[in-house]
């Protein structure tokens, strides 16, 4: 990719950040190919360096807090109009509910999330915690002199024991994905309030 | 490295690299590559952050034919590696208890 086209591509990714903003981001990038093809690098090598416009989207994205964009968004471009206030006084009513309700829904989406992890963490200790238990389970068998009951008690344990075993890998695995799922989901909802700001400009 | 340390280690690091001369982005990335690997939107972040603190200026000069910023360190951004000094005299004796030999405390 050319210098122009990797600016451009990343022009286009960027747009949401505020123009002053956005021209200074895409100097300082400009600059940086510029000094590596100083330095001996093709353009198509110097822009490959900086990374993909994707990535460098991502990452602005995420640093920009979500309380800045929601104030970006919500801050009107021009005064608003006697009847507009009048509108949104009558209105709330309305939109208060909707908005409480959206947010509500989120919440409701992170607890889903993390009440998944919780349950496979629960399994792993139950799992666990029968493994222990056949142990005693066995001991009463054997004191009631059903030997083969108490060899199928301990069986069951050692094969719990395993699962749980198994189960420690599999709760760590889905605690990092949940994790994962979690920032993106943030994310997300940023890119909601990005996608509509472009649409109106 | 811990990401939290590496964090709190970057704003200093770029100090430090424009503190004996003015710098720009591309050679402030190349002098730390030894030592701490930062992409270049991290580092236009930092600059960023440090130019609103005041700890440095920005400055466009010509170079090859195009514009190339450079930046200067100021008074508050040297205080900065002072306290940074400072702190790490303080840290020094922590790193020593903590990885102290178990033979020299019997």
């Amino acid at each position: 990719m050319s210098k122009e086209t990797f600016l451009k591509t990343l022009r286009e990714k960027l747009s949401f950040l505020p123009q002053e903003d956005l021209e200074e981001r895409l100097a300082f990038y400009g600059e940086m190919i510029d000094d590596r093809i100083e330095e001996g690098m093709t353009e198509e090598e110097a822009a490959a360096a900086i990374g993909t416009a994707e990535e460098i989207a991502e990452q602005v994205m995420s640093e920009i807090p979500l309380s800045k964009l929601v104030i970006k968004k919500m801050k009107p471009k021009r005064k608003l109009r006697t009847w507009e206030i009048v509108l949104l006084a009558l209105g709330s009513p309305v939109w208060i509910p909707l908005l409480a309700a959206a947010a509500v829904v989120l919440i409701c989406v992170y607890a889903v999330i993390w009440t998944i992890v919780i349950c496979i963490y629960a399994v792993t200790v139950s799992f666990a915690g029968g493994a222990v238990l056949s142990v005693p389970g066995a001991v009463q068998y054997i004191s009631r002199g059903n030997l083969p009951g108490a060899v199928f008690v301990l069986g069951a344990g050692i094969f719990l024991a395993g699962l749980s075993i198994l189960m420690i890998f599999v709760s760590i695995w889905i605690t990092k994905k949940a994790a994962k799922i979690t920032s993106r989901l943030l994310l997300w909802i940023k890119s909601l309030f990005i996608r509509k700001e472009n649409k109106e400009s | 490295m811990d990401i939290q340390l590496k964090r709190g280690l970057l704003d200093v690091c770029v100090l430090a690299a424009i503190k004996n001369e003015d710098s720009y982005g591309y050679q402030i990335i190349k002098d730390m590559k030894p030592y701490l690997e930062l992409s270049e939107s991290t580092l236009y972040t930092i600059l960023k952050r440090l130019e609103t603190a005041d700890m440095l200026t920005v400055r466009s000069a010509e170079h090859g034919g195009r514009l190339r910023k450079y930046y200067h360190i100021t008074g508050k951004g040297l205080a900065r590696i002072e306290e940074f000094r400072d702190d790490w005299k303080e840290i020094l004796p922590i790193y020593q208890f903590i990885t102290r030999e178990e033979a020299e405390h019997e």
